[in-house]
């Protein structure tokens, strides 16, 4: 698995049919990213479970947060991992534990730890590192496309009206990988230079 | 689903629209507005707080100039585009998110005259300082790096003399010195040259030009190449940092590639205000749409209007570097081999009074100060858009009194040399 560029079905086919997402690390303070992503893929109807043993006893967005993974009490599609790369392993371990087992492990835009996505491969699970789930489903649905981001993306059908709680459509026609060439490059580069 | 790239003409043509969700309009429709509803209030305060996508107020986007940027950001290879009100406004933008009073810039001294101006005259009164460089000489790019340094300026063709700039030998030295590349593409146009392809960082457009191609809309955009690290020390602030305005967001923390393009829009356009109008989004649009068959016919025009005045007996010199001998000639076979542009100068033998002279005695091409249009167009640089420079500085930027300027529009090509034929005898 590359996992400097992936393929835009890739992470369409993760998007589509994951239902459950835990988000370890997930913060109540509203100006932190992970507050974003668990509102946002919350609204596009999305199960979201918040793992943070700091806030357990509080809600996020009226769901309960949980103090770790084992403490969820009914299974879980996805584990999306807002922590920095050095926290990885130990929510992999611990993901390994479950049962049933997730069916991906996705890490935050900045967190990337190779080890720990291949002892996860290894037991089956998909792989995505160094990305966010909310700017894949903003990109893949054209949403995003409001802010002038490059989707990567083409349509000539019509566009869903997008309105607050809806699920769009992710099934545009893809041209090459998720990110531009250059941008995997400098990210590549990073990776090798730290 | 095929995930196969799509090429240039196809995203010219298609990159950012999709038929509009309301009305199936399969033209991208002029969303003439200045702002839009929210849904509720936690959706007007998501929108505000950058913790959803949508439109909130003209100023900071607008349907119709995201289609714009998206397909821009996609002919270029970036991640993201911003569109302004100017190529000037895309500038100014650019160097706000990176530049603090007493910082500096290192430019490429080639460049179009209303920029020499900018960067010497306005953003000095701003404390930004402006180191010039030679852009024939990647060395002098080099010694002029100091400890403000914030970023380097090229033209990727520049200004007025068509020359082309070793991209890659100057990218190699902003990579050593930790700064970002920015390079103004607007005479080549993605369609001839993509700076992100050889290490730009950042790249700026006066959409005015060749993008938008018919000389009726002025109009600017900023490519983010998602390729820097703003993070990695705290040189940038605007990125890296927590931004009051926005409770405490970092901006690169949270849009991770295209956090620049992001710091233009929520921070720049939003605070200084040079937002591009819809319509004008519109017609730059449609221009985009038939970039590729115009750049080729304004290259091949352009090759034979140089060819023809090369041998004329009352032109001196032919600086184009689509020539075979034009000392930019090896270049422009690297960084631009559809073609040289349309724009580029020659000198006359009876200097500076046989300037003034062919430009009034043309009759096709129109003297204003333009480039990139699809009529041709003619400007005597030392009187007009380098008339501010001393006559040192014209000398250096290209714009010597014996010199005249030419943008070869898509006319036939013949029609244009057999008015420069009788304009030259005249």
């Amino acid at each position: 698995m590359n996992h400097d560029a992936y393929d835009d079905n890739y992470i369409r086919s993760i998007l589509n049919n994951v239902k459950s997402i835990a988000m370890v690390g997930a913060s109540p303070v509203n100006v932190r990213p992970s507050y974003f992503a668990f509102k946002y893929l919350a609204q596009r109807g999305y199960d979201m479970i918040p793992v943070n043993p700091g806030h357990v006893g509080k809600a996020l967005m009226g769901k309960p947060f949980v103090a770790s993974l084992a403490d969820i009490d009914r299974p879980i599609d996805m584990i999306d991992i807002f922590r920095n790369s050095s926290h990885i392993m130990p929510v992999v371990e611990e993901a390994l534990k479950l049962s049933p087992l997730p069916k991906v492990i996705w890490m935050q835009l900045g967190a990337r730890d190779d080890a720990a996505a291949e002892k996860a491969e290894a037991a089956g699970l998909k792989v995505v590192m160094n990305r966010c789930p909310k700017i894949e489903y903003g990109r893949l649905s054209s949403e995003i496309s409001w802010m002038g981001v490059n989707s990567r993306t083409l349509s000539s059908k019509r566009a869903p009206i997008p309105t607050q709680g809806m699920r769009l459509s992710l099934n545009r026609t893809s041209f090459g990988g998720g990110q531009t060439a250059a941008s995997d490059r400098a990210a590549k580069n990073k990776t090798e230079t730290t | 689903m095929t995930d196969r790239l799509p090429g240039f003409s196809t995203l010219a043509v298609h990159a950012g629209a999709q038929p509009d969700p309301t009305t199936g309009a399969r033209a991208t429709p002029i969303y003439q507005t200045t702002s839009f509803v929210f849904n509720d209030a936690d959706h007007a305060a998501s929108l505000f707080g950058l913790q959803a996508f949508g439109n909130i107020y003209t100023r900071i986007g607008n349907p119709t100039n995201a289609v714009l940027e998206e397909r821009v950001a996609a002919l270029e290879g970036g991640t993201a585009a911003l569109a302004v009100a100017s190529g000037h406004a895309a500038q100014l933008v650019v160097l706000q998110q990176l530049l603090r009073p007493g910082d500096e810039i290192i430019a490429a001294r080639k460049l179009y005259g209303g920029s020499i101006n900018q960067f010497t005259h306005a953003f000095k009164a701003f404390g930004w300082n402006v180191a010039w460089a030679d852009p024939d000489d990647v060395a002098s790019f080099e010694q002029a790096v100091t400890p403000h340094t914030k970023a380097i300026f090229i033209e990727s063709i520049a200004n007025p003399a068509g020359s082309i700039t070793d991209i890659e030998a100057i990218a190699a030295v902003a990579r050593k010195a930790g700064v970002p590349l920015i390079v103004d593409n607007t005479l080549a146009s993605p369609y001839l040259i993509k700076p992100i392809d050889h290490g730009a960082d950042i790249v700026v457009h006066s959409l005015t030009k060749f993008l938008g191609g018919h000389g009726n809309s002025l109009g600017g955009i900023i490519v983010d190449a998602g390729t820097f690290d703003w993070s990695k020390d705290n040189k940038y602030p605007m990125l890296s940092e927590p931004r009051p305005e926005y409770h405490g967001i970092r901006i690169q923390e949270t849009f991770g590639n295209f956090a620049f393009a992001i710091a233009c829009r929520v921070l720049g356009l939003r605070d200084l205000g040079p937002a591009l109008s819809p319509f004008n989004a519109f017609m730059i649009l449609t221009g985009i749409e038939t970039l590729p068959l115009r750049m080729q016919k304004h290259c091949d025009n352009a090759k034979a209007v140089a060819e023809f005045l090369s041998t004329h007996p009352a032109v001196s010199a032919v600086n184009y570097a689509g020539l075979p001998g034009d000392r930019y000639n090896a270049l422009q076979r690297k960084y631009a081999p559809r073609g040289a542009g349309a724009v580029f100068t020659f000198s006359l033998k009876g200097g500076y009074d046989a300037g003034v002279n062919l430009v009034s005695n043309l009759r096709l091409f129109s003297h204003l100060a333009n480039v990139g249009d699809t009529r041709s167009l003619v400007i005597h640089p030392a009187s007009t858009t380098h008339s501010q420079l001393d006559d040192a500085a014209k000398v250096k930027s290209g714009a010597a009194p014996e010199v005249v300027r030419l943008s070869i529009g898509i006319e036939d090509k013949e029609d244009l040399i057999a008015d420069l034929d009788q304009a030259l005898r005249a």
